[in-house]
């Protein structure tokens, strides 16, 4: 069990859930609230990363952030850091890539709400920002732990764009599915099966967790 | 508190021109059929649509007014609205779905008398979902009334709950209502209802408001004739407006009648053709045994067709003798009918008041 590569893993899918979570939820008010005729085309590039070959999206990634590239030259400009090839980069690849699984849900609940629930709130005296505070979010927590599970659960076990954008730097970039990878490369069947066993049980564990809060989300508006 | 005074046109979703006005403590039915646009009426004084032009007065202070582009938000204008659907708030319970719609300089303690108010004390604790359509319509009232609103806004309120707790919620609004000051906007389709209810109709068809005024008023004399459709009119007829001897009479089929309403333009005229109507209450029967002087007026003879008895009210459909077959219905009470032993075929007859036949212009 190579426990640096889960240290990693586990580092990478907690902070990538974090930050997707304020973003997730500010994305998905945008796209249920926004009259944007645009606001379709928005969606569908929030949801790429679902249907894009991690593959490619690891090479788009990794040609945005080289040096050579203006967007890539200035954040090394601004900050003094290269994102390719390091766990910061990891870390904004595995946001971007994970995006769909926190927004689709959180999207699907929103919808679920019926306007006149955030109209009657309204009428109460309720500033539109308290209304999302006090009345959709109570509504939508458990989406929210769904898109909180599905998105340690997708950087957890992410693969192709791990290793286009980290490469397989021990303690750094180097998290357990491409550690599986290795194990495999070296024959060493025993350690693979052992981390291949650490992840199907989380994610056993968790796709569990998510279908019984959607059923109790769904019995809430019944 | 200050009326309400609306005057509002809309092109988009739905095509609006709407004038209505309701003073404080008065209770105004909206009434028209299902999209006739009474709902969106109600989301343009709320604030939760935009009209396209016009002005909207309420809580003494101008709402909307497109000329100075003006236009205050739901929360500014302090409005109670009670939904169709009621639309409580699935995660709080009752208590909490009051005291979020109270201002925060507010006691704690106006939720327990808003409760006690609407008969719903010793539900505090209970969520929307464990509430019957009744006790929902109850909380979503106290919710409305919570803000102390400059206007309270009914959205169908009563559709969603069966007959039986309907009439009990009608009661219970009844009485709540001598305790309200602002002025109430009821919207409904259901006549009935409005007439039990309101003190004021205003009846609205494909988005255009055709009359306000007094339940009466509007049920008994309708302006014209979309009106006295849209209040389901049962006597309506086409007569001729004559002039004799300095005085309007109504010709009907081989009848002239007596009328006292005024002609309907001050311009004179010798003949007009004219819609006219009748309520079946205003309809008099004549006795067999002790003839009346009201006998005298305007009295036709009719053969009895039909007779429905429903709640102790017996609606006649009679034929009226030279009338080439048209008929009227008049209501009378039961026990009229048993004690004067009408039976069906049987000729009676009757007066039609004078002061009770409604003319209306051919003219829309």
């Amino acid at each position: 069990m190579d426990w640096q590569a889960f240290q990693v893993s586990f580092k990478l899918a907690t902070l990538t859930s974090l930050c997707l979570l304020p973003i997730g939820l500010l994305t998905a008010r945008w796209l249920n609230h926004s009259q944007y005729r645009g606001r379709h085309f928005v969606e569908a590039l929030t949801a790429l990363p679902l249907v894009l070959p991690p593959t490619v999206l690891g090479y788009f990634l990794l040609t945005l952030m080289d040096t050579q590239h203006p967007l890539g030259g200035f954040i090394v400009q601004t900050t003094g850091q290269h994102l390719a090839f390091s766990f910061s980069g990891l870390l904004v690849a595995s946001v971007i890539s994970s995006l769909p699984f926190a927004v689709q849900p959180l999207l699907r609940a929103m919808e679920h709400i019926p306007n006149n629930i955030r109209e009657a709130a309204w009428c109460c005296g309720l500033s539109p920002w308290h209304t999302f505070m006090r009345i959709e979010v109570p509504l939508i927590w458990p989406s929210m732990l769904t898109a909180w599970i599905l998105t340690f659960c997708h950087t957890l076990g992410e693969f192709g764009v791990v290793l286009m954008i980290g490469g397989n730097i021990a303690g750094e970039t180097r998290t357990l599915s491409v550690a599986i990878y290795d194990s495999v490369l070296a024959f060493e069947r025993d350690q693979a099966l052992n981390m291949s066993l650490v992840l199907l049980t989380i994610s056993l564990i968790t796709v569990s967790c998510v279908y019984s809060l959607n059923r109790r989300n769904y019995r809430m508006f019944r | 508190m200050h009326p309400l005074r609306v005057n509002i046109t809309l092109n988009n979703p739905t095509q609006l021109d709407v004038e209505l006005s309701c003073e404080p403590g008065q209770m105004l039915a909206l009434v028209g059929p299902s999209g006739s646009g009474k709902s969106t009426t109600l989301r343009c004084i709320a604030g939760l649509q935009k009209p396209s032009s016009g002005v909207i007065e309420g809580g003494g202070q101008c709402w909307f007014d497109s000329q100075q582009r003006l236009a205050l938000s739901p929360q500014q204008r302090r409005v109670g609205i009670v939904f169709q659907d009621y639309a409580l708030f699935p995660h709080l319970n009752v208590a909490d779905n009051v005291r979020l719609a109270l201002d925060s300089h507010m006691d704690a303690s106006v939720v327990e008398q808003l409760l006690v108010q609407v008969h719903l004390s010793g539900l505090a604790s209970r969520y929307p979902a464990q509430l019957s359509g009744g006790q929902q319509q109850r909380v979503a009232l106290a919710r409305a009334l919570a803000r102390n609103p400059n206007v309270l806004l009914l959205d169908e309120p009563f559709s969603a709950v069966d007959k039986v707790t309907r009439r009990k919620l009608y009661l219970e609004l009844h009485a709540l209502r001598q305790q309200l000051a602002m002025p109430v906007i009821l919207v409904t389709h259901d006549l009935d209802e409005a007439a039990m209810l309101a003190d004021q109709m205003c009846v609205i068809h494909q988005g255009i408001t055709l009359q306000q005024g007094t339940i009466d008023e509007v049920m008994q004399r309708p302006k014209n004739l979309s009106v006295a459709r849209q209040v389901d009119v049962r006597n309506l007829f086409e007569g001729t407006l004559v002039q004799t001897d300095n005085a309007y009479k109504l010709r009907w089929h081989n009848h002239l009648f007596e009328l006292v309403q005024a002609p309907l333009s001050a311009r004179a005229c010798i003949e007009a053709e004219v819609y006219w109507t009748i309520a079946p209450a205003k309809i008099l029967l004549h006795q067999q045994r002790r003839p009346s002087k009201g006998d005298q007026e305007n009295a036709v003879n009719a053969v009895v067709d039909q007779m429905i008895t429903m709640r102790g009210i017996a609606t006649l459909l009679v034929t009226v003798e030279g009338s080439l077959g048209q008929q009227l219905q008049l209501d009378v009470p039961e026990h009229v009918l048993h004690r004067n032993q009408i039976t069906l075929g049987q000729t009676i007859g009757v007066s039609l008041l004078a002061q009770a036949i409604h003319i209306m212009p051919r003219t829309a």
